[in-house]
């Protein structure tokens, strides 16, 4: 598989993983350590470096999870991310960089379904054996507005 | 949810019963933005570092009002109302910027200085000897409505009142030496920021913040890692006026589990293990021993100090059931990169994704939606007695009557 094919493989199987609700699968997606950083669009552009998100080891996305199933009290509510093509920045030995879109609606229990966030996946990926492992993902969301809050993954 | 009618406005005695109806009328809506957001109150504008040079302008708000506050070549801040004596129309519409000398409406170019003084109106003497302004017309008449603007420990306050004390007798002594506690000496950095939408209206969020008795109950994340509990040291005050709190803990590990806890069946009982413990892995910042202060300034302020995580939070109505929370994650000019590093990992237990603070985001709401109902019933305030006055224990809603205690004052209830 071309290093297109291995990214897009893996962005569904991102997709997926969160939005059928199985997030302790979610962590796998990633190199240990790595960084998964959900900022905005303005935080992203004026370099300020802190997250709505901020983990830089795998551990500490397994403690979100946790943290999520165990700890943290929401209403129930599910995501379906909808992901444009990814753009292909760089491809340096096994580590390629990536952009790529998305769309998230968030389903609240009660039915309604609202667009909760836009943006854009800029990614590291390490790629081998055919399988793409994120050492980076920024998440920046186009808006600076979250709405009531962010619990689920993006 | 809003309820247009307008049924006689009666509270009942006491501080410890608070009427469901002040959450959803729009003719309270309407009066809490004249005689609280442009009344005698003052408010939280933006960071002296958001406007650090000379041009620098931000815009923000105070309750529905659009404010720009800008810093002029003498180095002096400046606010004034985002509003076009012309036709009304906004002055600025961006956030933030640099370089600026004045402000120019695009509509008809009406222009304005730093301070807010009107200096320029298009086409003012006509084009060709026709139309333009009449003779009678000077500017100087003309201008946006000026704040009086307060400067604190790197923080920018204003007020539409020309009544209301200077900024540090309205706090009192006690908050501002809380305030320096956690900004003296230090320059702020601006780390992040970003916005939470709060399904509710803003004084369900000031209620939950100024709320010491929530805090160990409804977010496990704290209890379970002892970063707050209730039968920690720590304590609760109370300005006179009501209207200002801090509340505090200190963490004490090496005390023993507390039965009380067990006692209650709250969720505090899990053996929750954090995979990667150095997002709790702080630095001591203070030397005081205190891991926690959250403290309000009434109406619709709060400084937060959460181990090393420090923001401050400006609450903005949006109507009768929506409240923007504006987030503004800080550092400090000196912070090793160690440092740095702890702040934004502990930046995760606050905002909309934060471990202690998402469920914040949703309670209000659940709140609002809970009472659709019930304008005439009650909440009520009994933890910890009557009074809305300090105490050593944080097991009590002194600080959440303090707060109904000032609004009524400030509302005429």
């Amino acid at each position: 598989m071309s290093p297109f094919e291995v990214i897009v493989r893996a962005l569904a199987d991102y997709v997926r993983c969160i939005d059928e609700d199985r997030l302790e699968g979610w962590p796998d997606f990633f190199d240990d350590p790595c960084t998964y950083l959900i900022t905005t669009a303005a935080n992203h552009r004026e370099g300020l470096q802190a997250g709505i998100v901020f983990a830089t080891s795998r551990g500490m996305l397994v403690d979100r999870v946790s943290a999520l199933r165990e700890a943290n009290i929401y209403e129930r509510h599910t995501y379906r991310h909808i992901l444009g093509m990814p753009a292909i920045l760089s491809h340096e030995g096994d580590r390629v960089r990536s952009e790529t879109p998305f769309l998230v609606a968030r389903i609240m229990r009660d039915g309604a379904t609202d667009i909760f966030a836009t943006g854009r996946y800029l990614d590291l990926y390490r790629i081998r054996e055919e399988e793409a492992k994120l050492a980076e993902r920024t998440v920046v969301c186009d808006s600076s507005r979250i709405d009531t809050l962010l619990a689920l993954p993006l | 949810m809003a309820v247009q009618t307008q049924a006689p406005l009666r509270w009942p005695a006491g501080l410890t019963r608070v009427p469901y109806w002040v959450f959803q009328r729009e003719d309270l809506y309407a009066d809490e933005q004249e005689r609280i957001f442009r009344g005698d109150c003052w408010h939280y504008l933006c960071l002296e570092a958001d406007i650090a040079k000379a041009g620098d302008f931000r815009t923000t708000f105070v309750g529905d009002a659009p404010v720009i506050v800008t810093r002029d070549r003498d180095g002096e801040v400046h606010a004034f109302e985002n509003r076009c004596v012309h036709r009304g129309a906004l002055i600025c519409l961006d956030d933030c910027g640099s370089g600026k000398t004045s402000f120019s409406c695009v509509y008809h170019a009406w222009t304005y200085d730093l301070r807010g003084n009107l200096i320029g109106v298009a086409f003012k003497d006509g084009v060709k000897g026709q139309g333009g302004m009449p003779p009678t017309f000077r500017m100087a008449d003309h201008a946006p409505r000026v704040l009086r603007v307060a400067r604190l420990l790197g923080l920018v306050f204003g007020t539409f009142s020309p009544d209301v004390p200077a900024l540090d007798t309205y706090l009192g002594s006690t908050i501002v030496s809380c305030m320096e506690r956690v900004l003296g000496g230090r320059t702020p950095v601006v780390l992040g920021r970003y916005t939470q939408v709060l399904p509710n209206n803003w004084k369900l969020y000031m209620e939950n913040v100024k709320d010491s008795y929530h805090a160990s109950i409804l977010h496990l994340f704290f209890t379970t890692f002892e970063i707050n509990r209730l039968s920690q040291k720590g304590g609760l005050i109370v300005d006179e006026s009501g209207g200002h709190h801090v509340s505090y803990s200190a963490i004490d590990r090496s005390a023993a589990r507390d039965a009380d806890y067990a006692k209650q069946q709250i969720r505090s009982e899990s053996e929750y293990q954090l995979q990667d413990p150095s997002l709790l892995e702080g630095f001591d910042e203070y030397r005081d021993g205190v891991t926690l202060q959250i403290l309000t300034v009434f109406p619709a302020f709060v400084l937060q100090q959460v181990q090393n995580s420090i923001a401050v939070r400006q609450i903005v109505p949006r109507g009768v059931s929506k409240t923007d929370l504006h987030w503004t994650i800080l550092g400090f000019a000196d912070d090793t990169g160690a440092q740095r590093l702890a702040r934004l990992k502990q930046a995760n237990l606050v905002g909309p994704a934060g471990y202690i603070s998402m469920e914040d985001g949703c309670v209000g709401g659940f709140v609002q939606r809970g009472i659709a109902a019930a304008a005439d019933a009650q909440a009520v305030l009994e933890m910890g007695g009557a009074a809305a006055e300090s105490s050593e224990s944080r097991a009590t809603e002194a600080s959440v009557r303090g707060f109904w205690k000032a609004y009524r004052t400030r509302m005429g209830l």
